[in-house]
Protein backbone atom coordinates (compact mmCIF):
# COMPACT_ATOMS: atom_id res chain seq x y z
CA UNK A 1 0.00 0.00 0.00
CA UNK A 2 1.02 3.37 -1.16
CA UNK A 3 1.52 5.83 2.17
CA UNK A 4 -0.76 8.66 0.09
CA UNK A 5 -3.80 6.30 0.26
CA UNK A 6 -3.64 5.55 4.06
CA UNK A 7 -5.99 7.05 6.13
CA UNK A 8 -3.09 8.70 7.82
CA UNK A 9 -1.29 10.68 5.30
CA UNK A 10 -5.28 11.71 3.55
CA UNK A 11 -5.86 13.06 6.93
CA UNK A 12 -2.97 14.51 7.11
CA UNK A 13 -4.07 17.10 4.06
CA UNK A 14 -3.17 17.17 0.68
CA UNK A 15 0.69 15.23 0.43
CA UNK A 16 0.45 14.77 -3.25
CA UNK A 17 3.36 12.53 -4.93
CA UNK A 18 4.86 15.30 -5.88
CA UNK A 19 5.42 16.95 -2.30
CA UNK A 20 8.54 17.18 -1.40
CA UNK A 21 7.52 14.76 1.21
CA UNK A 22 6.56 11.93 -0.32
CA UNK A 23 9.50 10.37 -0.79
CA UNK A 24 10.46 10.39 2.57
CA UNK A 25 7.10 8.95 3.43
CA UNK A 26 7.49 6.34 1.18
CA UNK A 27 10.91 5.45 3.06
CA UNK A 28 8.85 4.37 5.73
CA UNK A 29 5.08 2.84 3.69
CA UNK A 30 5.82 -0.47 5.42
CA UNK A 31 5.16 1.57 8.59
CA UNK A 32 2.19 3.35 7.13
CA UNK A 33 0.65 0.12 5.74
CA UNK A 34 0.78 -1.52 8.62
CA UNK A 35 -1.02 1.52 11.01
CA UNK A 36 -3.76 1.09 8.08
CA UNK A 37 -3.83 -2.54 8.95
CA UNK A 38 -3.95 -1.95 13.08
CA UNK A 39 -6.77 0.79 12.30
CA UNK A 40 -8.73 -2.15 10.65
CA UNK A 41 -7.73 -4.23 13.73
CA UNK A 42 -9.17 -1.57 16.27
CA UNK A 43 -12.28 0.29 14.33
CA UNK A 44 -13.45 -2.73 12.02
CA UNK A 45 -12.15 -6.50 13.75
CA UNK A 46 -14.18 -9.51 12.95
CA UNK A 47 -14.62 -9.88 16.41
CA UNK A 48 -15.64 -6.73 17.72
CA UNK A 49 -16.81 -8.43 21.22
CA UNK A 50 -18.85 -6.03 23.43
CA UNK A 51 -17.39 -2.98 21.66
CA UNK A 52 -19.86 -2.70 18.57
CA UNK A 53 -18.22 -1.01 15.34
CA UNK A 54 -20.35 2.27 15.76
CA UNK A 55 -19.40 2.08 19.12
CA UNK A 56 -15.94 1.71 18.10
CA UNK A 57 -16.28 4.86 15.11
CA UNK A 58 -17.81 6.62 17.35
CA UNK A 59 -15.86 6.87 20.32
CA UNK A 60 -12.93 6.80 17.60
CA UNK A 61 -14.72 10.49 16.23
CA UNK A 62 -14.74 11.78 19.96
CA UNK A 63 -11.36 11.06 20.57
CA UNK A 64 -10.19 13.03 17.27
CA UNK A 65 -12.22 15.92 17.86
CA UNK A 66 -10.89 15.50 22.00
CA UNK A 67 -7.16 16.18 19.78
CA UNK A 68 -8.60 18.97 17.56
CA UNK A 69 -7.85 17.27 14.57
CA UNK A 70 -10.84 17.57 12.42
CA UNK A 71 -10.17 15.39 8.98
CA UNK A 72 -9.37 12.44 11.68
CA UNK A 73 -12.80 13.11 13.31
CA UNK A 74 -14.98 13.39 9.75
CA UNK A 75 -13.11 10.12 8.79
CA UNK A 76 -14.27 8.35 12.19
CA UNK A 77 -17.89 9.81 11.32
CA UNK A 78 -18.25 8.20 7.99
CA UNK A 79 -17.10 5.02 9.52
CA UNK A 80 -19.81 5.80 12.01
CA UNK A 81 -22.50 6.38 9.32
CA UNK A 82 -21.71 3.29 7.27
CA UNK A 83 -22.44 0.62 10.40
CA UNK A 84 -25.72 1.83 11.02
CA UNK A 85 -25.68 2.89 14.09
CA UNK A 86 -28.17 4.06 16.76
CA UNK A 87 -29.13 7.13 17.91
CA UNK A 88 -27.40 6.29 21.33
CA UNK A 89 -24.25 5.82 19.45
CA UNK A 90 -24.69 8.93 17.13
CA UNK A 91 -24.40 10.86 20.48
CA UNK A 92 -20.93 9.37 21.75
CA UNK A 93 -19.22 11.10 19.31
CA UNK A 94 -20.22 14.53 21.09
CA UNK A 95 -17.60 15.21 23.46
CA UNK A 96 -20.20 17.02 25.69
CA UNK A 97 -22.29 13.84 25.99
CA UNK A 98 -21.59 11.67 29.29
CA UNK A 99 -23.64 8.59 28.38
CA UNK A 100 -26.78 9.90 30.30
CA UNK A 101 -28.78 7.36 32.28
CA UNK A 102 -26.76 4.33 30.58
CA UNK A 103 -24.11 3.14 33.44
CA UNK A 104 -22.07 0.88 30.78
CA UNK A 105 -21.96 3.45 28.16
CA UNK A 106 -21.17 6.32 30.80
CA UNK A 107 -18.50 4.34 32.16
CA UNK A 108 -16.91 3.67 28.89
CA UNK A 109 -17.13 7.29 27.79
CA UNK A 110 -15.42 8.57 31.16
CA UNK A 111 -12.45 5.90 30.90
CA UNK A 112 -11.81 7.21 26.71
CA UNK A 113 -12.25 10.68 27.50
CA UNK A 114 -9.68 10.29 30.88
CA UNK A 115 -7.10 8.10 29.20
CA UNK A 116 -7.36 10.41 26.16
CA UNK A 117 -7.10 13.65 28.25
CA UNK A 118 -4.97 12.68 31.28
CA UNK A 119 -3.39 9.43 31.01
CA UNK A 120 -1.04 9.65 33.71
CA UNK A 121 -4.09 10.00 36.43
CA UNK A 122 -5.31 6.99 35.18
CA UNK A 123 -5.22 4.51 38.66
CA UNK A 124 -6.26 1.36 39.38
CA UNK A 125 -9.83 2.20 40.08
CA UNK A 126 -10.49 3.47 36.85
CA UNK A 127 -9.92 -0.17 35.66
CA UNK A 128 -12.16 -1.22 38.71
CA UNK A 129 -15.00 1.48 37.13
CA UNK A 130 -15.43 -0.80 33.88
CA UNK A 131 -15.49 -3.97 35.68
CA UNK A 132 -17.98 -2.76 38.24
CA UNK A 133 -20.59 -1.76 35.50
CA UNK A 134 -20.36 -5.43 33.28
CA UNK A 135 -17.54 -4.40 31.11
CA UNK A 136 -15.68 -7.50 30.89
CA UNK A 137 -11.94 -7.85 30.93
CA UNK A 138 -11.62 -8.83 27.09
CA UNK A 139 -13.51 -5.53 26.42
CA UNK A 140 -11.41 -3.52 28.82
CA UNK A 141 -8.50 -4.25 26.62
CA UNK A 142 -10.29 -3.78 23.55
CA UNK A 143 -11.39 -0.21 24.38
CA UNK A 144 -7.46 -0.03 25.90
CA UNK A 145 -6.45 -0.85 22.04
CA UNK A 146 -9.35 1.58 20.18
CA UNK A 147 -8.14 4.67 22.70
CA UNK A 148 -4.28 4.14 22.19
CA UNK A 149 -4.64 3.33 18.59
CA UNK A 150 -6.62 6.51 17.85
CA UNK A 151 -4.40 8.62 19.88
CA UNK A 152 -1.61 7.52 18.27
CA UNK A 153 -3.24 7.89 14.54
CA UNK A 154 -4.21 11.23 15.98
CA UNK A 155 -0.50 12.26 16.94
CA UNK A 156 0.72 11.19 13.45
CA UNK A 157 -1.80 12.98 11.44
CA UNK A 158 -0.70 16.39 13.75
CA UNK A 159 2.52 15.69 13.49
CA UNK A 160 3.00 15.30 9.15
CA UNK A 161 0.48 17.64 8.52
CA UNK A 162 3.42 20.20 10.30
CA UNK A 163 6.04 18.44 8.53
CA UNK A 164 4.26 18.50 5.12
CA UNK A 165 3.61 22.51 5.75
CA UNK A 166 7.22 22.97 6.66
CA UNK A 167 8.99 20.92 3.43
CA UNK B 1 0.18 -2.77 46.17
CA UNK B 2 2.36 -0.68 48.42
CA UNK B 3 5.68 -1.33 46.66
CA UNK B 4 4.40 0.78 43.39
CA UNK B 5 6.62 2.75 41.79
CA UNK B 6 6.04 6.15 41.38
CA UNK B 7 9.18 8.09 40.78
CA UNK B 8 10.77 8.00 37.10
CA UNK B 9 14.01 5.37 37.50
CA UNK B 10 16.37 3.92 34.64
CA UNK B 11 16.19 0.44 36.60
CA UNK B 12 13.14 -1.67 34.85
CA UNK B 13 10.56 -2.68 37.31
CA UNK B 14 8.04 -5.26 37.40
CA UNK B 15 5.07 -4.96 35.66
CA UNK B 16 1.58 -6.28 37.44
CA UNK B 17 -1.50 -6.46 35.78
CA UNK B 18 -4.72 -5.12 36.29
CA UNK B 19 -6.42 -6.79 34.19
CA UNK B 20 -5.93 -10.92 34.16
CA UNK B 21 -3.52 -12.03 31.96
CA UNK B 22 -4.53 -14.94 29.59
CA UNK B 23 -3.26 -18.25 30.65
CA UNK B 24 -1.65 -19.53 27.30
CA UNK B 25 -2.57 -23.42 27.83
CA UNK B 26 -6.10 -21.93 27.03
CA UNK B 27 -5.01 -19.55 24.68
CA UNK B 28 -6.78 -19.84 20.72
CA UNK B 29 -5.37 -19.98 17.84
CA UNK B 30 -5.66 -16.47 17.00
CA UNK B 31 -4.07 -15.90 20.10
CA UNK B 32 -1.04 -18.20 19.89
CA UNK B 33 -1.12 -16.81 16.42
CA UNK B 34 -0.80 -12.94 17.43
CA UNK B 35 1.59 -13.79 20.17
CA UNK B 36 4.04 -15.81 18.29
CA UNK B 37 5.33 -12.69 16.18
CA UNK B 38 6.53 -10.91 19.80
CA UNK B 39 10.52 -10.57 20.04
CA UNK B 40 10.76 -13.77 22.24
CA UNK B 41 8.59 -16.54 22.10
CA UNK B 42 9.67 -18.69 24.65
CA UNK B 43 8.64 -16.71 27.52
CA UNK B 44 5.72 -14.40 26.91
CA UNK B 45 5.26 -11.50 29.05
CA UNK B 46 2.00 -10.41 31.63
CA UNK B 47 1.57 -7.72 29.50
CA UNK B 48 1.74 -9.07 26.30
CA UNK B 49 -0.85 -11.87 27.73
CA UNK B 50 -2.98 -9.01 28.56
CA UNK B 51 -2.58 -7.65 25.40
CA UNK B 52 -3.89 -11.47 23.72
CA UNK B 53 -7.31 -10.61 25.03
CA UNK B 54 -7.71 -7.91 21.68
CA UNK B 55 -5.03 -11.02 19.76
CA UNK B 56 -6.21 -8.97 16.47
CA UNK B 57 -5.18 -5.46 17.60
CA UNK B 58 -1.94 -7.57 19.02
CA UNK B 59 -1.13 -8.84 15.56
CA UNK B 60 -0.66 -5.71 13.80
CA UNK B 61 0.91 -3.93 17.09
CA UNK B 62 3.90 -5.78 17.43
CA UNK B 63 5.62 -5.94 14.13
CA UNK B 64 4.61 -1.80 13.65
CA UNK B 65 5.95 -0.96 17.14
CA UNK B 66 9.56 -2.87 15.67
CA UNK B 67 9.43 -0.93 12.66
CA UNK B 68 8.83 2.55 14.04
CA UNK B 69 12.08 1.71 17.20
CA UNK B 70 14.43 -0.63 14.74
CA UNK B 71 13.91 0.37 11.26
CA UNK B 72 17.00 1.62 9.22
CA UNK B 73 17.97 4.59 8.64
CA UNK B 74 16.21 8.20 9.49
CA UNK B 75 16.30 9.05 13.01
CA UNK B 76 19.51 7.14 15.78
CA UNK B 77 18.12 4.65 17.53
CA UNK B 78 19.48 6.49 20.85
CA UNK B 79 17.18 9.89 19.48
CA UNK B 80 13.95 7.53 19.39
CA UNK B 81 13.97 6.37 22.59
CA UNK B 82 14.98 10.00 24.03
CA UNK B 83 11.22 10.63 21.79
CA UNK B 84 9.69 7.58 23.54
CA UNK B 85 10.93 8.68 26.77
CA UNK B 86 9.71 12.48 26.16
CA UNK B 87 6.11 10.96 25.65
CA UNK B 88 6.42 8.57 28.26
CA UNK B 89 7.38 11.41 30.90
CA UNK B 90 4.23 13.47 29.75
CA UNK B 91 1.96 10.40 30.40
CA UNK B 92 3.97 9.16 33.75
CA UNK B 93 4.44 5.86 32.45
CA UNK B 94 7.26 5.26 34.65
CA UNK B 95 7.55 1.34 32.88
CA UNK B 96 8.08 2.63 29.71
CA UNK B 97 10.53 5.60 30.69
CA UNK B 98 12.06 2.97 32.43
CA UNK B 99 13.02 0.61 29.68
CA UNK B 100 13.44 3.78 26.59
CA UNK B 101 15.53 5.85 29.30
CA UNK B 102 17.38 2.78 30.25
CA UNK B 103 17.89 1.42 25.95
CA UNK B 104 19.19 5.30 25.73
CA UNK B 105 21.65 5.27 28.21
CA UNK B 106 23.31 2.00 26.68
CA UNK B 107 22.89 3.28 23.12
CA UNK B 108 24.19 7.20 23.71
CA UNK B 109 26.92 5.95 26.46
CA UNK B 110 25.48 9.07 28.69
CA UNK B 111 23.48 9.34 31.69
CA UNK B 112 23.41 12.74 32.18
CA UNK B 113 20.61 13.54 29.64
CA UNK B 114 18.09 10.93 31.42
CA UNK B 115 19.32 11.99 34.78
CA UNK B 116 18.29 15.72 34.17
CA UNK B 117 14.80 14.52 32.13
CA UNK B 118 13.63 12.70 34.95
CA UNK B 119 14.74 15.73 37.43
CA UNK B 120 13.72 18.74 35.45
CA UNK B 121 11.34 17.59 32.91
CA UNK B 122 10.66 19.85 29.80
CA UNK B 123 12.90 22.47 31.79
CA UNK B 124 15.69 20.01 31.51
CA UNK B 125 19.10 21.47 30.28
CA UNK B 126 19.84 19.64 27.24
CA UNK B 127 22.53 20.39 24.05
CA UNK B 128 20.08 22.30 21.36
CA UNK B 129 19.50 19.11 19.04
CA UNK B 130 18.26 16.85 21.65
CA UNK B 131 16.44 19.57 23.33
CA UNK B 132 14.49 20.07 20.31
CA UNK B 133 13.63 16.32 20.20
CA UNK B 134 12.55 16.17 23.77
CA UNK B 135 10.62 19.60 23.68
CA UNK B 136 8.97 18.37 20.11
CA UNK B 137 7.94 14.87 22.35
CA UNK B 138 6.32 16.38 25.00
CA UNK B 139 3.95 18.98 23.38
CA UNK B 140 2.81 15.99 20.40
CA UNK B 141 1.72 14.19 23.60
CA UNK B 142 -0.46 16.56 25.28
CA UNK B 143 -4.12 16.62 24.22
CA UNK B 144 -4.28 18.08 22.04
CA UNK B 145 -1.22 18.13 21.00
CA UNK B 146 0.72 21.41 21.11
CA UNK B 147 3.36 21.49 18.56
CA UNK B 148 3.28 24.24 15.96
CA UNK B 149 4.83 25.11 12.86
CA UNK B 150 7.34 26.61 15.02
CA UNK B 151 8.27 23.52 15.95
CA UNK B 152 9.40 22.36 13.11
CA UNK B 153 11.83 25.42 12.48
CA UNK B 154 13.45 24.45 15.80
CA UNK B 155 13.61 20.81 15.17
CA UNK B 156 15.33 22.24 11.14
CA UNK B 157 17.32 24.49 12.95
CA UNK B 158 18.79 21.60 15.05
CA UNK B 159 19.70 19.99 12.03
CA UNK B 160 17.12 17.99 11.71
CA UNK B 161 16.50 16.53 8.04
CA UNK B 162 12.76 15.44 7.10
CA UNK B 163 13.27 11.42 7.59
CA UNK B 164 14.85 12.10 10.85
CA UNK B 165 11.82 14.21 12.02
CA UNK B 166 9.29 11.66 10.16
CA UNK B 167 11.09 8.99 12.93
CA UNK B 168 10.13 11.75 15.39
CA UNK B 169 6.99 12.00 15.29
CA UNK B 170 6.23 8.01 14.74
CA UNK B 171 8.05 7.86 17.48
CA UNK B 172 6.38 10.26 19.82
CA UNK B 173 2.66 8.96 18.43
CA UNK B 174 3.86 5.03 19.42
CA UNK B 175 4.37 6.43 23.04
CA UNK B 176 1.12 8.10 22.96
CA UNK B 177 -0.08 4.35 22.26
CA UNK B 178 2.16 2.29 24.56
CA UNK B 179 2.02 4.48 27.48
CA UNK B 180 -2.30 3.84 27.25
CA UNK B 181 -1.77 0.79 27.68
CA UNK B 182 1.00 -0.13 30.00
CA UNK B 183 0.15 2.82 32.72
CA UNK B 184 -3.28 1.95 32.46
CA UNK B 185 -3.78 -1.85 32.34
CA UNK B 186 -0.96 -2.43 35.17
CA UNK B 187 1.50 -0.90 38.02
CA UNK B 188 5.05 -0.62 37.75
CA UNK B 189 6.64 -2.53 41.08
CA UNK B 190 9.48 -3.23 42.86
CA UNK B 191 11.58 -5.82 41.88
CA UNK B 192 11.73 -8.18 44.88
CA UNK B 193 14.72 -9.88 44.82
Amino acid sequence: MNAQETTTVRCAGSIETDHPLAETLDGRSDIFAMTEQAHDAALTPVDPGGLTHAERAALACRMARLNAEDDLAHHFEGLLTSANPTDTAMHIADPKYDGGSDTRLTALIRYTDLVTRDTKSVVAADISALTDTGVSEDDIVRLSELVAFVNYQARVVRGLRLLAGAS
Amino acid sequence: MSNVIHDFTTTVPFWEPRVTPINLNDATDEQLDALKVTPSNTKVSEYVLVLARDAETLRERTPLFNAIMYNRGGLSRAERELSATGASVVNRCVYCAAVHSSRYNMLAKNETVMERIFADGAEAELDPRQNAILQFAMKLSQTPPEVTQDDMTVLRDAGLADDEILDLILSASLFGWANRLMHTLGDPIEKSD
